[in-house]
């Protein structure tokens, strides 16, 4: 009897404490909510999506510098990029967002139009000096949403032994039919030619846009002739050997493995690779992904925005404009853009980074020719546009459908979704 | 702590009332019982609220854990939600018009006969090699704990591990599977990248993962089976195979419909190792109901809370029928 009353006092014991604690962590939850919204004031909030960097890393280092000579001190917090978007949504909900929000650019529309964001006009942010085309991206109806930390894009990568070895010249590759005689050549001493990524992902049509945009192509009409015509062209490479059938699943970090292990000529990656590339065993070069008929395809711009989420007290923008001017301002954008290993988005930290890395022009004029995938004033309708766009790359690709019928379904299937 | 106290001092008072009420004779008595009624249902009452006290935690903790995403996930289906009215509320109420649209989708019927498929084929298979594996390892022999121990191996590891295994396993370029299939003279398999493979590589895939849990509660199943039964059956005459049809599988029958059951609700939600084979692609080739949602509401720029949410409902309409039919089972076995 006892010991069955004892054990029941513990067991009252236990469930009260669960109890307790539940309500204290309500409560610490209700509390560290608002300390994280308006009250502290000397503390802003960053949210990145470079969770690459540890805190002994030149980016928080940068944080806490920009910090301290605002006066305050900064609590950031890294995210896996794929997350930020739906972690950025629900903190908005709960007002409880971070103070500065770096974000991929193409979502800088999605959160825009969520009316999570603040414009430059409101906080003050000076976005003269960025290029326009890159500034693009963070635009919808005339008004900025963002300032870009950098940029990077899209190139070919080449293995100078394999071309050797095939007898091509990398500087004839000015259009298509120059790139499939090459692609041609080195199928024939029998390695791969190209690798890139066709995943069904944003990756996907990333990827694809060059090529479309590079055919004289408009996202606004997936099933133009052009269209049709650049996606013949990947249809072609896989269907003919020049490209492994894997790119359908491949990640561009997965295609350029492929690339790095030495038995593939092309692959078609970003800027951010170009440590890697050092790394590789093998000689490469760089060549701007060619247009159908001749000059350089615009690629779409990749890299992140600044932005400065909406707060209830708006008093806390003066600070957070400060805070994002620093991060941007030449002098640490170009040591922000060297670990990123990105090209700078304004015309003064692109001349000092090709004083410092001549090997860099080639993607500086790729980041000049470069287009933001919301550009256009597409905005919020480009998600729904490059779901379509990946869907019919997969379906040409893997054999379901001739990329003319997979085009006409995606146009079709993006008018409706645009409505 | 404080809530069980009184009660339990209740008890004891509760004990030496009637305890004193018994002999004492008339007015007396008659007091003593009201007083012992009027104590008796204050006991009651505050054994009610201790019964309640102790309820409360788990009420609690069902309703926020359990019930209110419940809510949430219904409430999100039925609204039409975009990024706007997520952030800042005010989303219009619009009916069933999100599970129209999930339904018209050209995607449903792809992805609905992909679900059914994914699960059928991997219970079935599951089922049949881990009850295959567990009738072998009944057996007693050597190095048979060994090996049982190496069988649980696919359910240790994370799955993350397994689905990049198979993934770079099944590569069409350089995957060990394709090497294989060539030293046998039979010619590349695109297992992940070809509309008509996909579905099958990841059904592979995940009865590969699935067997240990069949093996695991089979064999603890036919453990329990006593084994006078099987020495008697062997005595009038009976093979293996007829020891198994007449004596093994009967008596596991309710391991088996658990089995099956908690299989079947595991292999509907199977969400990490097809995302991180083939993203529910080329195409739809691969998308289920659990890929299908998660690509709705997170795995676009534009989320889309609305169908997602929709998509999700679906797929716990479908676990709850199946955990009817199990309880109806469960039932006219009882019976």
């Amino acid at each position: 009897m006892r010991t069955k009353q004892s054990a029941r006092r513990v067991l009252g014991a236990g469930l009260a404490t669960l109890a307790l604690t539940a309500g204290a962590a309500a409560c610490s939850t209700n509390t560290a909510t608002s300390s994280s919204g308006a009250s502290s004031s000397g503390t802003y909030t960053v949210w990145d999506p470079y969770p690459q960097f540890d805190n002994s890393s030149a980016w928080v280092q940068l944080l806490d510098k920009c910090g301290s000579a605002a006066g305050v001190s900064i609590k950031r917090t890294a995210f896996d990029t794929t997350d930020l978007t739906s972690k950025e949504l629900l903190a908005a909900q709960q007002g409880v967002s971070p103070d500065v929000l770096i974000v991929d650019n193409p979502v800088v529309s999605t959160l825009a139009s969520a009316g999570v964001l603040t414009t430059t006009s409101q906080t003050h942010v000076d976005t003269s000096a960025v290029e326009p085309n890159l500034l693009a991206a963070g635009q919808i109806s005339g008004s900025t949403y963002g300032i870009p930390i950098g940029a990077n894009t899209l190139a070919l990568y080449y293995n100078k032994n394999l071309l050797s070895a095939a007898g091509v010249n990398p500087s004839s590759i000015t259009n298509w039919a120059t790139l499939n005689a090459a692609l041609a050549k080195v199928k024939a001493t029998g390695k791969k030619g190209i690798t890139f990524s066709a995943i069904g992902t944003e990756e996907g049509s990333f990827q694809f846009e060059p090529w479309f945009w590079g055919a004289g192509a408009n996202l606004t009409d997936l099933s133009s002739a052009q269209a049709v015509a650049a996606l013949n062209l990947w249809t072609t490479w896989v269907k003919d050997g020049y490209a492994p059938n894997s790119v359908l699943n491949d990640t561009q970090t997965t295609s350029w493995e492929e690339f790095a292990a030495g038995s593939t000529a092309f692959s078609e990656n970003g800027t951010w690779q170009l440590a890697n590339a050092a790394k590789a065993g093998f000689p490469y070069g760089i060549i701007n992904i060619p247009a159908e008929n001749g000059g350089s395809a615009p690629a779409p711009t990749g890299g992140e925005f600044v932005t400065v989420p909406v707060q209830s007290n708006t008093a806390r923008y003066a600070t957070s404009e400060k805070l994002v001017t620093c991060l941007t301002s030449a002098a640490n954008a170009v040591s922000t853009d060297t670990t990123l290993s990105y090209v700078g988005a304004t015309t003064a930290v692109q001349t000092q980074q090709a004083s410092a890395t001549p090997a860099l022009q080639p993607w500086i004029s790729a980041v000049q020719a470069a287009k933001g995938r919301t550009s256009d004033n597409l905005g919020v309708k480009y998600p729904k546009i490059s779901q379509q766009l990946w869907t019919a790359v997969q379906s040409a690709l893997s054999g379901s459908s001739s990329p003319q019928s997979a085009l006409s379904t995606a146009q079709s299937a993006a008018q409706s979704a645009i409505g | 702590m404080k809530d069980t106290a009184p009660t339990l001092s209740g008890l004891v008072r509760d004990e030496a009332g009637t305890a004193t009420a018994v002999p004492a004779p008339g007015r007396v008595q008659r007091r003593a019982r009201t007083a012992a009624d009027s104590a008796r249902s204050r006991n009651r009452r505050s054994a009610q609220f201790a019964a309640w006290a102790f309820l409360a935690p788990l009420t609690v903790y069902l309703l926020a854990f359990y019930a209110y995403p419940l809510y949430r996930n219904l409430d999100l289906s039925l609204r039409n939600y975009t990024v706007f009215s997520f952030v800042h509320g005010g989303a219009p109420f619009t009916g069933l018009a999100n599970y129209t649209a999930v339904i018209h989708d050209p995607a449903f019927a792809t992805a609905l006969i992909n679900t059914l498929l994914f699960t059928l084929v991997s219970l079935l298979f599951q089922f049949v090699i881990g009850m295959a594996l567990a009738v072998f390892f009944a057996q007693h022999f050597p190095l048979s704990p060994t090996l049982r121990a190496l069988f649980l191996v696919p359910w240790l590891l994370p799955l993350i591990v397994s689905a990049s295994t198979w993934s770079w396993m099944l590569d069409s370029e350089s995957g060990v599977v394709n090497y294989g299939l060539h030293f046998v003279g039979i010619g590349p398999v695109d297992w992940l990248t070809s509309p008509s493979w996909s579905l099958a590589s990841v059904i592979i895939a995940n009865i590969w993962i699935g067997i240990p849990f069949n093996l695991v509660l089979l064999y603890s199943g036919i453990q329990a089976i006593p084994t006078s039964l099987n020495e008697a059956a062997a005595l009038d005459g009976a093979g293996s195979w007829t020891k198994f049809r007449k004596i093994t599988f009967p008596l596991l029958r309710p391991v088996s419909a658990i089995t099956l059951m908690l299989g079947m609700v595991y292999t509907l939600k199977v969400f990490d190792i097809i995302w991180i084979m083939t993203k529910g692609g080329p195409v739809n080739s691969s998308t289920t109901f659990a890929t299908w949602s998660y690509r709705l509401g997170f795995g676009n720029l534009l989320p889309e809370f609305g169908p997602g949410a929709a998509v999700g409902n679906l797929l716990v309409i479908m676990a709850l029928i199946a955990g009817l039919i199990y309880i109806r089972v469960q039932r006219r076995q009882a019976a």
